[in-house]
């Protein structure tokens, strides 16, 4: 921390720090570039993932045109199409939605939640930042070298990802490796300050047990990926260690070209162990938060007390625990031993366990609710739906029998696409919908927001459903070309086709959606405090948007839970957080 | 991976246990109040900074035993493992560590007794033993190379260079933190926090000593 941010300690909570402690910016490169404020850095966050996302989606679009339309339509060759799909999975997994969920909702988030001023370690916070955006920049500089892109694959298996025929591989790997060895670090930068903030940084009375949901699945998140992020460094640095060292930790004796390569020895599976030791409570650090927030929309729109919160958050910190102990359900056909393929198969399907309680729980919320459908709630309901498809589907490919034959089919396409793409993008509109009016003091428009739900919830259903049936079909996932196989039928063709149709439409579907939250901004309605009626604090500030230290002079005191909807006898149908119990039934809402 | 899951069993305990404090159990819907009924549970107590360096610290061990864990299964995956003969010189650096290490204990004791010619003392001590270390640790390489056991030629050899450096480079990464504590020392600092600063370099010394000696139980076994 620079000395700028030094303030006394003396053993107090950071909450506690009165208004004049904090850091305050002095010029307009330090208040809205070089901002140590959580709020502004959250914007700059997701404005950088939301970007890098949209390069993803047009990667998508690539994709979809060879796939769909392999004769007419064709404008990238093979190597291209490796190098669109692992930039695009990447892209997506790692630098939009980790980094939007985590450093985009938690920094906004978890101080306006937990009723703090700002992030225990601003300065690191900005840091953390500055750090991504550079991740951000390495990964998109390999578009831009000799030989393009790393084509690996977004598993990144070595061998091939460091052989000769790959694409990619002079430059493109290595600059994939180190961008992801800087995104580490810098995630590792926020992660500490939001699991000491969440820890620490709690207002007066904001127990564990008085967290929104919002918070514990980022707070779970963040210790998790802190544990599980290492793992893909580690992996990261070796294969750039064999890729330009010549080591072989990875890398088998291999002759390529009639030529022996330097290597032996290595096993590619160690990498496998390594990546998805990371991999898998990846799928959860995603998951989590999406989980956090889509229950506090549910409960908000519905005006409903959640329902079973405290085996909401036993949940959250149960899938945790357990989202360690399944890597190598992702590796039942490099070979193992069928009694781990039977330890691992178990673990998956236990986890499913807690999983379907938090779907029951979010059901029995809107069971004689009074479900308002506002734009963040039809996003909430199409995320439900969306998870249980893909959870679903999660069950055949846990089972290693099953898993076998449909490994590297579309349908594990579809299944991923289904349960950690669309579920969690599902949920990161509905929240930006939910909190643009906290962030912007404007309201989003609503019809423009309905028609981009409608668009991209039944468009990727039209995208998505059919790949199970492609991939059941025996249709490969990673094919440039299916070309003539006898064993998949024509008409297989048609129905991809329809798939790249359906997937142009969604893509531009987002275009309203970007229009809607530059035109929101000047045009939108006033959205006043707490547009939504809602408890938690973020919406108590005294100001909208929140000012500098969020609070004005005194720090809000919580006496309740986050979920008091629908409360008997109040004037309003619902309770602050920091409404003392003496004023119940007579203070108005929204100060 | 063995290595890796015992340490997240671990923390894992470490986390149950202080879950069992956040009385999980209540029924939040149903206990209103002011917020004195739950002073036990509430934010406060230790400072921010110390549980960072605690949160960081579990970051780097899970970073160090998946490495471990790496060469733990890369030793038994194929035959073409050969132990590197040691470097002597690895014994003298673990004392220079270990000296190090002792003399930021020292340094807690003299920030405590408000003792700071004695408190400049022992930092300037435990800093530049620590260079030493690095110093030594280099020189171990050198001998290394000399002796033909480079990088690539042998994964046991890729890996002692790997963990070294990446030990050396952490241990690096608290120098800086120490340069910005004995800075400190100089200027009229209040006591709490030059305390404190003690305390988390001492803390992250006693951390990297382990780590040392994890690394070096390591490179005996095999």
């Amino acid at each position: 921390m620079g000395e700028a941010t030094a303030k006394p300690l003396d053993g107090r909570g950071h909450a506690e720090v009165p208004e004049d402690d904090l850091y305050h910016a002095t010029s307009w490169w330090t208040k809205y570039v070089f901002s140590q404020d959580a709020k502004v850095i959250a914007l700059q966050y997701s404005a950088t993932a939301l970007a890098a996302g949209f390069v993803a989606l047009v990667l998508s679009w690539l994709m979809r045109l060879q796939l769909g339309f392999p004769d007419s339509l064709s404008i990238i060759d093979q190597n291209q199409y490796y190098q669109v799909i692992t930039m695009h999975g990447m892209i997506m997994v790692v630098y939009l939605l980790t980094a939007l969920l985590l450093g985009g909702f938690g920094n906004y988030l978890i101080p306006l939640m937990v009723g703090a001023r700002d992030m225990a370690f601003p300065y690191l916070n900005m840091l953390s930042y500055w750090t991504y955006l550079l991740a951000v920049l390495v990964l998109m500089s390999s578009f831009f070298v000799p030989g393009g892109p790393t084509g690996a694959g977004w598993t990144l298996y070595p061998p091939q990802a460091i052989l000769s025929g790959t694409p990619g591989r002079d430059a493109g790997i290595v600059l994939m490796l180190v961008s992801l060895i800087i995104f580490i670090i810098g995630f590792t930068m926020g992660g500490l300050n939001y699991v000491v903030t969440v820890l620490q940084g709690r207002a007066r009375g904001m127990t564990m047990m008085r967290l929104p949901l919002t918070v514990w699945g980022i707070f779970t998140a963040s210790v998790m990926a802190l544990l599980a992020f290492p793992a893909l460094f580690v992996g990261a640095v070796m294969l750039l260690f064999d890729r330009l060292l010549g080591t072989s930790f990875f890398m088998p004796a291999i002759v390529e070209m009639g030529q022996p390569l330097g290597y032996s020895g290595g096993s590619p599976i160690l990498f496998q162990h390594m990546f998805w030791f990371f991999g898998h409570p990846e799928v959860y650090i995603v998951a989590l938060p999406a989980f956090g927030i889509v229950s506090d929309l549910i409960s908000t729109h519905a005006r409903r007390n959640i329902f079973g919160y405290r085996m909401m958050v036993w949940a959250i910190v149960i899938i945790g625990f357990l989202s360690f102990a399944v890597w190598a359900h992702h590796m039942y056909v490099s070979g193992m031993h069928p009694y781990f393929g039977f330890f691992f198969a178990t673990t998956t399907l236990i986890i499913a366990v807690p999983t379907a309680l938090k779907v029951y729980n979010w059901v029995l919320t809107l069971w004689r609710g009074d479900i308002h459908l506002t734009v963040p709630m039809l996003f909430a309901l199409g995320f439900i739906v969306t998870f249980v498809n893909g959870g679903l589907t999660g069950l055949f490919l846990g089972n290693a029998v099953l898993d076998v034959p449909l490994s590297d089919t579309m349908f594990v396409v579809a299944h991923f696409h289904m349960v950690m793409g669309v579920a969690p993008i599902l949920v990161i509109f509905g929240a930006i919908y939910h909190w643009y009016p906290k962030a912007t003091g404007r309201m989003m428009h609503e019809a423009m927001g309905k028609f981009h739900f409608w668009v991209t919830f039944i468009g990727s259903y039209a995208i998505f459903f059919p790949l199970h049936y492609l991939g059941l079909m025996g249709v490969p996932r990673r094919y440039h070309a299916m070309g003539e196989m006898s064993d998949i039928p024509l008409s297989t063709g048609e129905l991809n086709a329809l798939v790249s149709v359906a997937a142009f439409i969604v893509g531009f579907a987002q275009l309203v959606f970007v229009f809607n939250l530059i035109w929101s901004l000047r045009h939108g309605a006033a959205a006043g405090g707490n547009p939504w009626r809602a408890t938690t604090l973020e919406w108590q500030t005294p100001e909208t948007p929140p000012g500098h230290g969020n609070w004005g002079r005194e720090l809000p005191v919580v006496y309740r839970w986050a979920y008091d909807y629908s409360v008997p006898g109040a004037m309003q149908d619902f309770l602050p957080q920091n409404q003392p119990p003496s004023a119940q039934a007579t203070r108005s809402a929204a100060p | 991976m063995t290595i890796i899951l015992l340490l997240v069993a671990t923390l894992a305990t470490i986390a149950l246990w202080w879950l069992s404090h956040q009385r999980l159990m209540e029924k939040p819907w149903l206990e209103t109040g002011p917020a004195e009924a739950f002073r036990g549970v509430t934010a406060g107590g230790m400072p921010a900074e110390k549980i960072a360096l605690g949160v960081f610290l579990a970051v780097v061990s899970s970073l160090f035993a998946l490495f471990a864990s790496a060469y733990s299964m890369r030793m038994h995956m194929a035959s073409d493992w050969r132990s590197l003969p040691l470097p002597w010189l690895l014994w003298p650096n673990t004392i220079v560590l270990f000296l190090s290490s002792l003399a930021m204990g020292w340094a807690q004791i003299a920030v405590r007794r408000g003792d700071a010619a004695s408190l400049r003392k022992a930092l300037l001590a435990g800093g530049a033993s620590a260079f030493l270390f690095l110093v030594g640790q280099l020189m171990a390489w050198q001998q290394l190379a000399e002796g033909g056991f480079y990088l690539a030629a042998n994964p046991a050899n890729a890996f002692f260079y790997l963990l070294t450096a990446l030990h050396g480079l952490h241990l690096l990464g608290g120098l800086v933190a120490w340069g910005r504590t004995i800075v400190r020392t100089g200027r009229s600092t209040a006591a709490r926090w030059m305390t404190l600063s003690v305390d988390l370099c001492a803390l992250y010394w006693h951390f990297m000593l382990l780590v040392w000696l994890a690394i070096l139980a390591l490179l005996l076994h095999g």
